[in-house]
């Protein structure tokens, strides 16, 4: 959904003290909360609606107790950071475990070699920095339509450090028992072959259906549904049906290393399910490759008139319009889209929508890579690939069909004339 | 009475044989790989097709070399005569129990339908199976070599050259049997010797 409108929801992560509105100034030194990244303690934690703070005194939020935590011994222990303190935002994007990525979640607190051969905790035990080495608090990656450094070499000391993609360390022909593998790597990026599936310890939320929502139980009481209990709660009256899977296998799309936005506002275009945000990249650009994803699928509120996604008002008091205080798509989306400064018809439907997410981590041994016929298969992985010719995929069914024809033609002559052949011999000797 | 000539030589027997096993074995992996069925998977198919092909290289460089050297080559060129005759008796005579037309020697081993079938496999399948087949094997290296080619259309022609080569496969080993007895072309081929319809002229 959106980031306006519900600041001090979001900013509990899009770092920052005091993150309440348009006006609060990045630029300011004491703004940049240092502790989120750099606690080793593991006690500091910040309030969920707490627009950014942790709690000085005890706090209850969302139901949740959140004892004060001890600044000062946070302060004294200051240090390097951490899966745990990198994770403290991205494994609960979206507001919850594993929601959003699927690849980066809490079981990469404590991996085994199974889960992720690099953060492996009896083994390389890399941190994300490790990969996503960082430079006066430059922390490479992708950032938004910007694509990471890429260099598919080795790092070299000229490449100062920077070592995200998988070639810095491996090189791009990496393997030795088999230098097929090496022919792909121009064009299958090492993602594709080396993360078979995803969200292989915890679940990940696949789609997210708001039109469901705001249904109340016999009581007129908001109410959630858990079914199994092991996975998260697929139904609530406040966000609607989530569907929730396991060890998923990714989906494969071209991608040169940016993505594309649906910007607050922006018509929509004539395509569906509407992408929110997708990868760019085609085949045959120098710097596209096939690239692991997983497709998060929505349903959510839009004006049909202006032909704009909806931007909720999601927390606040009663009244507000926040929807899940009222539980008024219109109100919510009135009261969310003014704040935002997009125009609101009043009208509002629901719409499909997808969400790419790029599958980068959950790395298992090599025994576990991605088997060739997996992908040279008529229906497999690659089935909607367009743009490169491969074998065992495809075929031109003229020319099967011919071929096998001429086969079948010359089968038969072949028939014909050897029975012919016995059954003249046959005559001959009756004679 | 028929007498018994030594029609092929030990390295005809061994190239014959040995490329006979290679080609069956690159149409099975062949079409394997192109998802025609599944034997032996497809990580087996392409390790085996392209092994096989690199002998099957190997040996066509020898058997090339050993036609030169012994003038054997000249077994190819396109015969003028007994085309007609040749093409009845196949048609026609066989059924009547008729001799074959074409005295076989070792000096003419090869009937002219014979001759005209392996030149065309010489000069023009196995050269376009080879191009097309390297072509393929280092696709990934096209940048560097300089070729712009598209493996779309080179997979194509591979692909439509191995149906040929099944064609030409199902006739040639049926063929065999039209012999005096149906094994006694095979039995040439595997010993050396056949017993000729006819004495050499
Ligand atoms: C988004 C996470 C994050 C936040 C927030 C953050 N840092 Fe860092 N910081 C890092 C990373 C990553 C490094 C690289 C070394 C490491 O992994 O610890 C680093 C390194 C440092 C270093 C070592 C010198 C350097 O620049 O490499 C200092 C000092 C530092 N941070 C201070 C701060 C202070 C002060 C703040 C608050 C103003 C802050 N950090 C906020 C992630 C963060
Ligand atoms: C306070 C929450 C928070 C912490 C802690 C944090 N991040 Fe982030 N990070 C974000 C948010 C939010 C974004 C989305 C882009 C932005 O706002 O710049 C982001 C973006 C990124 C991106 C770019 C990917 C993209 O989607 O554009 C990378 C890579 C990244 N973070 C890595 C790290 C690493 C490594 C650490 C630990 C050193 C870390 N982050 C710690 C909140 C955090
Ligand atoms: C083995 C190296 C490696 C490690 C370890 C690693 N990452 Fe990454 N990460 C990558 C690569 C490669 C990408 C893809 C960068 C790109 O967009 O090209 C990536 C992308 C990301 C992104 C952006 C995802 C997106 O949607 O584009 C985030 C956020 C991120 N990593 C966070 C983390 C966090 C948090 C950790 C630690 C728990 C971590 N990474 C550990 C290699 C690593
Ligand atoms: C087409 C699928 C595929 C692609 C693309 C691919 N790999 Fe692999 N990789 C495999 C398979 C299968 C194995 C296991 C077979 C083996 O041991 O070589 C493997 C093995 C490895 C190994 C272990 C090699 C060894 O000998 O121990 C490393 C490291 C590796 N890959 C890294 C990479 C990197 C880095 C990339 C991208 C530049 C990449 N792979 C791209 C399929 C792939
Ligand atoms: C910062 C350096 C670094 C980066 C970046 C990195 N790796 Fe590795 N990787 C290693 C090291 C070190 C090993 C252990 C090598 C060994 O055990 O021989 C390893 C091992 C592996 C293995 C072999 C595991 C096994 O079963 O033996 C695979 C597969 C692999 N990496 C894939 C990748 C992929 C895919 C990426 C990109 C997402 C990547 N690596 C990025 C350093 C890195
Ligand atoms: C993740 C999917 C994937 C996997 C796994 C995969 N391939 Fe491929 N393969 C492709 C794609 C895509 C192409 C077309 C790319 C190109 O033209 O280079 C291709 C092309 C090929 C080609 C023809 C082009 C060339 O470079 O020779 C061969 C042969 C091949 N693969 C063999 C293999 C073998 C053998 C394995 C297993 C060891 C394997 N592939 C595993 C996706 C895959
Ligand atoms: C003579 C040398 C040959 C070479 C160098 C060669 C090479 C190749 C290569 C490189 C491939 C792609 C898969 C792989 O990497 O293994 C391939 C596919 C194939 N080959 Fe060959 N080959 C040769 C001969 C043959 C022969 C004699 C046949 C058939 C009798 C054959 C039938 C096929 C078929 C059907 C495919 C699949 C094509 C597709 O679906 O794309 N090949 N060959």
């Amino acid at each position: 959904m959106a980031i306006e409108s519900n600041w001090c929801r979001c900013t509990s992560c899009h770092a920052g003290y005091g993150w309440k509105d348009k006006t609060f100034d990045f630029s300011s030194e004491e703004n940049v909360d240092c502790l989120v990244c750099h606690d080793t303690t593991g006690t500091y934690e910040k309030v969920l609606t707490g627009c950014g703070h942790p709690a000085y005194e005890s706090t209850i939020s969302e139901g949740k107790t959140y004892d004060p935590v001890d600044l000062g011994n946070i302060a004294r222990n200051v240090g390097k950071t951490s899966r745990a303190t990198c994770g403290a935002c991205h494994f609960f994007g979206g507001g919850a475990a594993g929601v959003k990525h699927g690849d980066l979640d809490t079981s990469l607190l404590a991996p085994s070699k199974d889960l992720d051969v690099h953060m492996d905790m009896q083994g390389l035990n890399y941190s994300c920095t490790s990969c996503h080495v960082t430079f006066s608090h430059y922390i490479t990656g992708r950032h938004y339509s910007e694509p990471a450094p890429k260099n598919r070499r080795m790092a070299l000391p000229k490449d100062d450090g920077n070592r995200l993609s998988c070639e810095s360390c491996h090189g791009p022909s990496p393997h030795r028992s088999d230098d097929k593998l090496n022919h792909h790597t121009d064009i299958v990026a090492c993602q594709s072959c080396h993360i078979p599936a995803f969200a292989r310890v915890n679940p990940t939320v696949m789609s997210w259906d708001w039109s469901v929502a705001g249904r109340f139980d016999e009581k007129g009481r908001p109410f959630k549904k858990k079914e199994p209990p092991d996975i998260g709660p697929n139904y609530l009256t406040r966000k609607g049906e989530l569907v929730w899977a396991k060890n998923v296998t990714p989906t494969y799309r071209w991608y040169n290393g940016s993505f594309h936005f649906m910007r607050m506002g922006e018509r929509i275009g004539d395509e569906r399910p509407v992408v929110l945000s997708g990868p760019n990249g085609g085949p045959g650009e120098p710097d596209s490759r096939i690239h692991p994803f997983k497709i998060h699928q929505g349903v959510q509120p839009y004006d049909p008139v202006t032909m704009t996604i909806g931007i909720p008002k999601i927390f606040g008091p009663k009244g507000s319009g926040a929807y899940w205080s009222d539980f008024n798509w219109k109100a919510s989306l009135a009261a969310g889209m003014m704040s935002a400064g997009v125009t609101f018809s009043g009208e509002v439907d629901f719409i499909k929508t997808e969400t790419y997410w790029s599958i980068n981590h959950m790395i298992p041994p090599k025994e576990k890579a991605v088997g060739c016929a997996s992908c040279h298969a008529r229906d497999g992985l690659m089935a909607e690939i367009a743009g490169v010719y491969i074998p065992g995929r495809d075929r031109s069914r003229t020319l099967d069909t011919a071929g096998w024809t001429f086969v079948a033609l010359s089968a038969g002559a072949v028939s014909v004339h050897g029975l012919l052949r016995i059954l003249s011999r046959g005559r001959e000797k009756g004679e | 009475m028929a007498e018994k000539i030594l029609l092929y030589t030990r390295f005809e027997r061994f190239w014959h044989c040995t490329q006979a096993i290679l080609i069956v074995l690159l149409g099975i992996t062949g079409f394997e790989i192109h998802g025609s069925f599944h034997f032996i998977g497809f990580e087996r198919a392409v390790h085996l097709h392209d092994d096989a092909a690199w002998i099957l290289a190997g040996l066509v460089v020898f058997a090339i070399f050993w036609h030169f050297t012994t003038g054997e080559w000249r077994q190819y060129l396109p015969a003028r005569d007994m085309i007609r005759e040749t093409v009845r008796f196949y048609l026609v005579g066989i059924f009547r129990g008729e001799p074959h037309p074409f005295p076989k020697s070792r000096a003419r081993k090869l009937n002219p339908l014979q001759r005209f079938t392996y030149l065309f496999l010489k000069l023009i399948l196995f050269p376009l199976q080879f191009v097309t087949g390297f072509l393929y094997l280092f696709s990934n290296d096209w940048p560097n070599l300089g070729i712009t080619a598209d493996l779309e259309s080179v997979a194509l022609l591979h692909t439509a050259g191995a149906f040929a080569f099944i064609v030409f496969f199902v006739v040639h080993v049926y063929l065999t049997t039209t012999g005096k007895t149906p094994l006694a072309h095979i039995k040439a081929i595997l010993t050396g010797w056949e017993e000729a319809d006819r004495p050499p002229a």
